[in-house]
């Protein structure tokens, strides 16, 4: 019942008019952000948030949101017709997305992964609506030693699931925590790696960071390569478009599975929805009955990863809202927004901004539905942005970078410490150093030092605190056992190794 | 010896230098835990991983991963080039001209397309940007 009023007060609030713009504006942007190889969701928040400070925080929320599961109808298009992930959790949809294309069923895979992430989408949204009330008045009862607990829990779990190096990812994740800690410290007005720069005692700005690693990084990266990819034909016509009832029929069970390990991967702080679609595409092949054309051109194989990266923006957000713990890179974006415009996520969250919070569920029913119009018949229009010069493309991000940090603070500082990031970004894509922790680090580096210094004050210096409580333990060791999952297998390897 | 190798002794040594540094704040006081509590472990913790990242690797005796094509870099570098420096002229010559002038390196130079294509490009997105933010949103340019 409770749930029921609270959307019932949700669509008040999206159906406002200028909600619905800002929906329609964010999942359209979404849409074409995805489309673009090289321009992801959390650069194209990171370079607009400034310009959100003029708007409605709930305007300007359904728009943000819009771009993040926006960009994961977007992504498959590229993958289908140039073999390209348009956005990292798209990849795995070139498999079989690609090879349907190059069969002349090109219309098919866009009409399924359309279809796919808007069911998927919509079951993610119905289990953040069902999860996120509840799970905060259970976060109710937590203390900074819980909350340290938590933050370390999310950041083991996204340095096990970063990368291909762990050592990597811990280490991006300590630059973060040290970049956190730039600035004066709030309990004893120590100012703390500022190298005599008064600029630097407030700290530096996050947007910043994020747009200098996720928007100019990735366009020195995109530089590199002079020429421009081959885009396979788009089918016109919606007829074209929609895939046959033999193909629903074959996925079938692609829909349940993307939609149920979407959400749930996405509840999960560090996994995010690369992974979710992995996982989704390798359970639907090993259940397929012919597994063995996977990689050649199956339906299902689309369907499967394209439900589960959209079912897991409803799950990301879960966390995000109700522990103020971003699991990965965008909904890290999306807490410093909130908190930029004012408000704080956690568990008190829902209950002190319900309109925000269920105006959000609302909107994003509606932009599921927006998109999967804007998707299946206009698909044809959107691939045409694969066509736009990447030489009038770059030169946009880049001014636009520097204007939404101009905006943020007025500070010429910020603009140089954004060229230097920007290379820092390039930097850490060319070494294999993923970007997330990093993130993550920076976001979550001051509230976690504030809140292991503020347990320590409580026990008097005593480390136990983190241990005697049961929640704290429990989170502490699972962290603790994540970090060691490396090293077990490690060991299993090479006892396994001196057996043979 | 391997990328791997020089990033680990870059963020080694940003790890000793974080060490060094916290070990002057106080680390812990009469009310609970100092400014230099929370920089030392993690410097500690970055310099530990970064010595694991450089033994691995020379153990490995990794010559290089893969070749680098040095070519590719040398774009990207220019790219960050021209853009630090449209970005230390800006005090000088203001957003839209600097931006003017990016664009047109990079359409020019990066792409290579012909100068009147170039100097439309500089134009029309430098035009796009006064009216899209000072004029209509009003936002101010640096």
């Amino acid at each position: 019942m409770e749930i029921l009023s609270g959307l019932m007060q949700g669509f008040a609030v999206a159906l406002q008019p200028a909600n619905l713009l800002w929906c329609f504006v964010g999942v359209v942007l979404g849409t074409v952000v995805g489309i673009m190889p090289g321009l992801g969701p959390p650069a194209t928040i990171a370079m607009l948030l400034p310009l959100t400070f003029l708007m409605n925080p709930a305007g300007a929320m359904i728009m943000l949101a819009g771009i993040y599961y926006g960009a994961k109808y977007g992504g498959s298009t590229t993958s289908i017709l140039l073999n390209v992930p348009g956005e990292s959790a798209s990849v795995v949809t070139c498999l079989d997305g690609y090879q349907m294309a190059r069969k002349g069923r090109a219309g098919p895979a866009l009409g399924i992964a359309a279809i796919a992430s808007f069911i998927a989408g919509t079951v993610g949204v119905l289990g953040l609506m069902l999860v996120a009330p509840p799970l905060a008045k259970m976060a109710l009862a937590f203390s900074s030693p819980e909350y340290f607990a938590l933050m370390a829990l999310g950041l083991a779990m996204v340095v096990l699931l970063a990368g291909c190096s762990m050592v990597k990812a811990l280490l991006a994740m300590l630059v973060g925590l040290w970049i956190a800690g730039i600035g004066t410290d709030l309990f004893s007005t120590t100012s703390r790696f500022t190298f005599g720069r008064m600029e630097l005692l407030s700290g530096i700005d996050f947007v910043v960071v994020a747009i200098g690693i996720f928007a100019i990084g990735e366009v020195l990266a995109n530089v590199e390569a002079r020429e421009e990819a081959q885009l396979l034909p788009v089918p016109k016509g919606l007829r074209n478009l929609l895939p046959t009832v033999q193909d629903l029929k074959d996925c079938r069970f692609a829909f349940v599975n993307g939609s149920v390990i979407g959400f749930l991967v996405g509840v999960l702080p560090g996994a995010g929805s690369t992974i979710a679609s992995f996982i989704s595409y390798g359970v639907e092949k090993a259940v397929s009955r012919r597994r063995s054309e996977f990689g050649t051109g199956v339906i299902e194989g689309v369907a499967a990863p394209e439900g589960a990266n959209n079912s897991e923006t409803g799950g990301a957000l879960v966390p995000l809202l109700t522990l103020g713990i971003p699991g990965s890179g965008t909904p890290a974006v999306l807490l410093v927004a909130l908190v930029l415009w004012g408000f704080k996520p956690g568990p008190l969250f829902i209950p002190e901004n319900p309109a925000l919070f269920w105006g959000l569920v609302a909107s994003m029913y509606i932009g599921n539905v927006m998109l999967l119009v804007l998707n299946l018949p206009l698909v044809p229009l959107f691939a045409q942005v694969l066509r736009a010069p990447v030489y009038v493309l770059y030169p946009l991000i880049l001014g636009i970078s520097i204007v939404g940090v101009y905006s943020a603070s007025g500070s010429m500082f910020d603009l140089a410490l954004l060229a230097v990031f920007g290379l820092a970004g390039y930097l850490m894509r060319k070494l294999d150093y993923p970007a997330a922790p990093l993130i993550l680090g920076l976001v979550l580096g001051g509230a976690m030092e504030r809140a292991l210094r503020q347990s320590l004050m409580m026990s008097e210096g005593s480390l136990s605190i983190l241990v005697a409580r049961p929640i704290s333990a429990l989170m502490l060791s699972s962290a603790v056992l994540i970090l060691l999952i490396p090293l077990f297998t490690k060991v299993n390897a090479w006892r396994q190794k001196l057996l043979s | 010896m391997s990328s791997d190798f020089w990033s680990g002794l870059a963020l080694g040594a940003l790890g000793a230098y974080i060490i060094a540094t916290a070990s002057g704040w106080e680390y812990l006081g009469p009310e609970g835990p100092g400014p230099g509590f929370f920089p030392l472990w993690y410097g500690i913790a970055m310099l530990a991983l970064a010595i694991v990242l450089v033994i691995t690797n020379v153990r490995r005796r990794i010559a290089a991963e893969k070749p680098v094509d040095w070519s590719e870099i040398r774009r990207a570098l220019t790219t960050w080039l021209a853009f630090a420096v449209s970005i230390a002229v800006l005090k000088f010559v203001g957003f839209i001209i600097g931006f003017a002038a990016l664009t047109f390196f990079i359409v020019a130079v990066m792409y290579r397309r012909r100068l009147r294509v170039a100097a439309s490009v500089a134009l029309a997105g430098a035009t796009a940007f006064y009216v899209l933010f000072p004029l209509a949103l009003g936002v101010p340019l640096p």
